[in-house]
């Protein structure tokens, strides 16, 4: 619209036109300039933000009322065995660490997910996802153990079925299933693979199968899901740097040598709550806001039409395992993020959600298709903010001088330190 | 007849370019410095007077949320048979609730749960009460400070 005003107007009128925003940009870019120069105390509106960034605001872990083994330490430790556990695929080749090592993070460093086939988008952090509200890029999960159910059945990672799982539980852990949930069903005359997959060769039998025995099999299914779950759940990250710097400063201590930031660093955190704005959608102490934004960026090639939010948000609540569905446990009144959730319009297009900043330096390539190959990369993305090819971009050029990329990423860097978890959850099982 | 005041492409031009100004100036500004952040507010046509009770005394950022909105006539009446929806968003930053909160029922004495409310960053937030009631259709605009 304001494209068209502008090509109808007279020459004249064009110039008039960009000496008003130059004027207006440069005044407020003049201020701006003033401000970052200064290495002052931080304001107690700055305060504030800083504390609310810090592990130490996190709070208790966050109840999941749609499971109710969360926080049983013995469905943990089977969800423990089952990570790491390779008989949940197709091939027996692949687990849900093939792709989450936790040496690298619990991610691979690829571009791409890569299980009995190639995926289409990055494999995401699990660190500290037990404070969060959806899963997945788009979240199109609603839970962890639900999430938890997604890979397993997808064709191109784990590749296997529901069926197949059960068969495996009883073989394998039936004395820990039996213990946690109860005994499993009998699988007598059920046919090897089945699941109600589209285009996996095994929803024909599923439809086969009494409904009773389905249900059966997907409580199973689910129990996975949800030992899986209380595994994950225990999995967070431990204080940084970062964390010992606010703590300092909210103690009004003179930096000590340990938690101190060097010029470079406080720049960069004054930049990333302040001016360049990154603390709106990187908030609270996980940097993220569990939401999801268009921040334009490309993607050249993909193997399938990808709308990010707008789809996610509708597998989300059509899920079979979602918080209201029959294999919850939660109660009426639970499920307020589900059934609260804004289900479509143009800011859902192409939106994903932004991943936990912690440990964000070292874990190449960025976003959700792995499109940014370095952190360079990505504060230039920021700095132009390039339109994005579907959809709109929530995001506006922020001009960064390269001193001020160099300093948001030396802030970047505070941010890394050791992941918390019980003893021996942090590598694999001695079991099996 | 003639208008009095014809507007111009001159006019326009200046027209623009202040606007142009104005736009160049406030791009990254933050909320406008004279926003009545209160809790009671009158209607936007007067109709009614709305009070919004977030369930703490300060509203949380990041948290599925729940408050009370009481409602009542401009003469004070309660008001307890509403059709009430809500949206809003944030001005400055041109996006929506990242919620769909719902009035999900009447508490009596012109009070209405609200339910599914959440504010996933800081800064000025607008909530907007639809109310269409015996008196009339008209919407309550409340600034948030976050
Ligand atoms: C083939 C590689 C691969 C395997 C195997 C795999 N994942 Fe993932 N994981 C991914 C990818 C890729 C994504 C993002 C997918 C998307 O958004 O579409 C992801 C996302 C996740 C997330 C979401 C994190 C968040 O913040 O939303 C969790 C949690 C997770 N995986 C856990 C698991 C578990 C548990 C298993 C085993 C049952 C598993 N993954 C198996 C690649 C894999
Ligand atoms: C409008 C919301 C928004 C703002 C503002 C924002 N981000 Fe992000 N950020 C996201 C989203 C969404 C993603 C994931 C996007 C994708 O994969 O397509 C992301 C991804 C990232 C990543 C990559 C993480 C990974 O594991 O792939 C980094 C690093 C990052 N942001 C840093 C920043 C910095 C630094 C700033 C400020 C200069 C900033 N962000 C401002 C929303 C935002
Ligand atoms: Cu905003």
């Amino acid at each position: 619209m304001y494209i068209f005003a502008f090509m109808r107007m007279r020459p004249w009128q064009r110039v008039a036109f960009i000496f008003g925003v130059v004027l207006g940009t440069l005044a407020l870019t003049t201020t701006l300039q003033a401000h970052s120069r200064q290495r002052a105390r931080w304001s107690p509106k700055e305060r504030a933000l800083l504390r609310s960034l810090s592990l130490a605001s996190q709070g208790p872990m966050p109840e999941d009322p749609s499971n109710r083994y969360a926080d049983d330490d013995a469905a943990a430790h089977l969800g423990h065995l089952l990570f790491f556990d390779t008989r949940l695929s197709r091939t027996g080749t692949v687990s849900c660490a093939s792709c989450h090592v936790p040496e690298k993070n619990f991610q691979d460093g690829l571009r791409v997910g890569r299980g009995v086939g190639d995926g289409s988008r990055r494999t995401m952090p699990i660190a500290g996802t037990a404070h969060s509200s959806w899963y997945f890029w788009d979240g199109r999960a609603d839970s962890q153990w639900a999430q938890a159910l997604g890979p397993l059945e997808n064709p191109v990672e784990h590749g296997g079925d529901r069926t197949q799982y059960a068969r495996t539980m009883a073989r394998e852990y039936r004395a820990e299933y039996e213990s946690i949930f109860g005994p499993l069903p009998s699988l007598a005359g059920v046919p090897a693979h089945a699941a109600p997959v589209a285009a996996s060769g095994s929803e024909a039998a599923w439809a086969r199968l009494p409904v009773g025995t389905r249900d059966d099999i997907s409580r199973v299914y689910a129990n996975i899901g949800k030992a899986i779950a209380a595994y994950e759940r225990r999995i967070d990250f431990a204080p940084t740097r970062f964390d010992d710097y606010v703590a300092a400063e909210l103690a009004s201590a003179s930096q000590s040598p340990a938690s101190g930031f060097t010029a470079d660093e406080e720049a960069g955190l004054r930049l990333f709550i302040g001016n360049a704005s990154c603390v709106n959608c990187h908030n609270g102490p996980q940097f993220t806001d569990n939401h999801f934004h268009n921040t334009g960026v490309r993607r050249d090639s993909e193997p399938s039409p990808d709308s990010g939010r707008s789809a996610g948000v509708v597998k989300a609540l059509a899920g079979e395992f979602s918080c209201t569905s029959r294999y919850s446990d939660s109660r009426p009144g639970d499920c307020a993020e589900l059934r609260f959730a804004v289900a479509e319009g143009a800011e859902l297009v192409r939106a994903y959600k932004p991943p936990s900043l912690r440990n964000v330096v070292g874990r190449a390539p960025y976003m959700h298709a792995g499109q940014l190959a370095s952190l360079d990369d990505v504060l230039q993305h920021y700095s132009d903010a390039p339109s994005a090819a579907i959809g709109h971009s929530e995001l506006k050029a922020l001009h960064l001088s390269a001193g001020e990329r160099r300093q948001i990423m030396a802030f970047l860097g505070t941010l890394t330190g050791p992941l918390t978890a019980p003893s021996g959850f942090l590598t694999a099982p001695t079991r099996n | 007849m003639r208008p009095s005041f014809r507007f111009t492409a001159r006019h326009r031009s200046v027209a623009i370019a202040l606007v142009a100004l104005i736009a160049g100036c406030t791009a990254f500004a933050q909320a406008p410095r004279d926003l009545d952040y209160s809790r009671t507010r009158a209607s936007q046509t007067g109709l009614y007077r709305g009070t919004i009770r977030p369930a703490g005394d300060s509203i949380p950022q990041g948290k599925m949320q729940s408050w009370s909105l009481h409602l009542e006539t401009a003469a004070g009446a309660p008001v307890d048979s509403a059709t009430i929806s809500v949206d809003g968003g944030m001005p400055k930053h041109g996006h929506g609730l990242p919620t769909k909160p719902q009035v999900t029922r009447s508490l009596g004495n012109g009070d209405h749960f609200v339910e599914g409310i959440k504010f996933n960053m800081g800064g000025w937030w607008v909530v907007k009460f639809h109310v269409s009631a015996a008196a009339g259709s008209d919407s309550l605009v409340f600034n948030i400070s976050l």
